[in-house]
């Protein structure tokens, strides 16, 4: 790995330096095509014909371009409820966490609040020792919630991560002397956090809904497990079923061109694109924010 | 510093154990405060601390009828069961292999993903590929198994790739020998970008001075890599890793999940995943509890270990 130092140094470090740069930018270009290749072919291979795409025709630009594929996933009823619901749980989801995070956030965030290492500790210590997937089962199925929306939703209510990264931000970002200024004049707890602190947090906050609306949106597993109503199945569920287990039929059977496999070949596609989308869509806007997220939760380390 | 009324001053001292009547006033002044805690610090105790009280059922024979509180202790059957059993000696094997994999190969690859990215001159060019690698990180893990299915199914491009040199098809997805490679490989995939982002802020932190004085001295720009560049995130590198190992035991559980299926199950059945299709499909309560505490358990030690190890080999750890 490593380059020897020439002893001529003059002459050869600008040719050396050269080099370096030649072997960099290659480098880099690899690793981008590598990204970018899986997810280019995923949407050319949604616009083509499923025919092509299982004869291995297409590489990188779609053949024999349709739309056939989107066409079918428009008349998809359960895409589109699973649409809904993931639509439903992420906003509802994302509200009830900005609102815990903030109020477990800004309190422990204050110089003066009398026990703050201890409830710390209460919240810390449960990013190291859980008690596992089976009692958190056994207490969300006690609370009535499996089956409905909500065992979605308050089992994670609070990401202890986002939190401390909250936390941070208002004891780094946010003048002490201002609270205390505004204390002085009378101003209560609450109305100092209304009208003074998330004025001032809009960009963590946006940091924060993006973070846990993301999370929502991808999540699959909490609902495998409590969601049994096929109705109130998210999208990720629906996808599970559609990319994963018709595959695994298909390997079972024989497998036969028939139109059937076609079509549910070339759905899959499509439907990787469709419920992709809005993160997708999202993502060159936001992706400051989530990288500057990031960097705040890196300051506590 | 003019704090008479309710309203909390800044610098009043730490009030002293013996001193609680004072604490409770200062407690009290700030009543409020406490009001915004109470639900968050109530969800804590329940969905946190709640599951830990109901780990009991490890140690006894859990009956629904009975309730948690109410069923028969056994002591450390279900332990011992496990621990008897023929799958264990495969559950631990294929978990600790995995992760440890995981961690000597995909650990490293951020870090040499930010040094390049630190390297590359032009503004323009380390923005695109940090966005890109940054990418893969948003899309679910039920699309990237997708994806991965269909990238590596018998008529996938892979495949193609395989029998344009005359190579045979490999079913990837159903092979237990490629089901690790293809695990970490992906994993690798998609999140080295996001990964990546701590170290290159790391990396934009170190005084610039530290370059010059290295380049007067004609260290090349591999040499600057190696004794500036690298030196300069140690400690980063450190906390993350300690961070890793604190989760050791549990990454990935939900991918492998999704790409689980009998014929690469050799392969990919984790202490975690069998904790889900035992314990929650076929209503093995007590015994699932109890190998989850067992991988609890092992995690906190590994956490513990490294954190001391840490500490007293380069000053940096958690606490």
């Amino acid at each position: 790995m490593s380059q020897r130092t020439p002893v001529n140094k003059t002459r050869h470090t600008a040719k050396d330096e050269r080099c370096f740069d030649i072997v960099i930018y290659s480098v880099a270009a690899v690793i981008m095509l590598i990204v970018l290749y899986p997810l280019l072919f995923v949407v050319s291979a949604s616009f083509s014909d499923p025919a092509k795409v299982l004869g291995g025709e297409v590489w990188l630009l779609p053949k024999g371009v349709t739309l056939d594929a989107y066409i079918n996933i428009l008349q998809n009823d359960k895409i589109w409820t699973g649409y809904g619901n993931s639509i439903l749980y992420t906003a509802v989801g994302t509200t009830i966490n900005i609102l815990m995070t903030l109020l477990a956030a800004y309190p422990l965030s204050r110089p003066d609040l009398p026990l703050r290492k201890g409830l710390m500790l209460i919240v810390t210590l449960t990013m190291f020792f859980s008690g596992g997937l089976i009692p958190t089962y056994l207490l969300v199925k006690d609370l009535g919630m499996v089956d409905t929306m909500w065992a979605l939703i308050i089992p994670g209510a609070v990401s202890t991560y986002n939190l401390i990264v909250m936390r941070t931000y208002f004891q780094s970002s946010i003048p002490w002397e201002l609270q205390e200024a505004a204390h002085i004049d009378g101003c209560s707890n609450w109305r100092l956090l209304i009208s003074i602190i998330l004025p001032l947090s809009k960009p963590i906050l946006a940091v924060m809904v993006l973070f846990y609306a993301v999370g929502h949106w991808n999540s699959f597993f909490n609902a495998l497990i409590y969601i049994r109503r096929e109705e109130m199945y998210p999208l990720q569920l629906v996808l599970r079923e559609i990319l994963l287990i018709s595959q695994s039929d298909a390997v079972d059977g024989s497998v036969g061109l028939e139109d059937k496999v076609l079509l549910a070949e070339s759905i899959k596609y499509a439907v990787i694109i469709v419920s992709s989308l809005p993160v997708l869509i999202m993502y060159p806007f936001v992706q400051r924010h989530f990288v500057k997220g990031v960097m705040i939760g890196s300051i506590k380390g | 510093m003019n704090n008479m009324e309710a309203p909390p001053g800044a610098n009043l001292p730490p009030s002293r154990p013996n001193r609680g009547s004072r604490l409770l006033v200062q407690m009290a002044k700030r009543y409020d405060l406490y009001l915004m805690l109470l639900l968050p610090i109530a969800w804590y105790l329940i969905f946190h601390y709640g599951p830990l009280y109901g780990l009991q059922i490890a140690f006894k024979n859990f009956n629904p009828a009975k309730g948690i509180f109410g069923s028969e202790w056994v002591g450390f059957e279900h332990f011992t069961r496990f621990f008897d059993s023929y799958y264990f000696w495969r559950l631990l094997r294929n978990t600790l292999t995995i992760n440890l994999i995981s961690l000597l190969l995909a650990f490293p690859i951020p870090i040499m993903l930010a040094l390049l990215v630190n390297e590359i001159r032009s503004k323009a060019y380390s923005k695109w590929l940090q966005n890109i690698t940054y990418i893969p990180h948003f899309i679910s893990v039920v699309v990237i198994v997708g994806i991965l299915t269909v990238m590596l199914s018998v008529n996938g491009p892979l495949n193609m790739l395989i029998q344009t040199f005359g190579g045979d098809p490999v079913r990837f997805m159903e092979s237990a020998s490629w089901f690790k490679t293809i695990f970490i490989g992906s994993n690798i995939w998609q999140n080295m970008g996001w990964q990546s982002i701590i170290y290159i802020a790391a990396l934009s932190g170190i005084n610039p001075q530290l370059y010059e004085a290295a380049k007067i001295d004609g260290a090349s720009r591999m040499r600057r890599i190696w004794h500036v560049s690298l030196p300069g995130i140690v400690p980063v590198i450190v906390i993350l890793l300690i961070l890793d190992v604190g989760q050791f035991m549990n990454i990935g559980f939900e991918k492998i999940l999704l790409m689980q299926n009998n014929l690469n199950l050799e392969a990919s059945d984790v202490i975690s995943t069998f904790v889900y299709t035992t314990g929650i499909l076929k209503g093995e309560y007590s015994y699932t509890a109890a190998i989850g505490l067992f991988n609890s358990v092992i995690n906190l030690t590994l956490l513990l270990l490294v954190n001391r190890f840490a500490r007293k080999t380069s000053e940096t750890s958690l606490w």
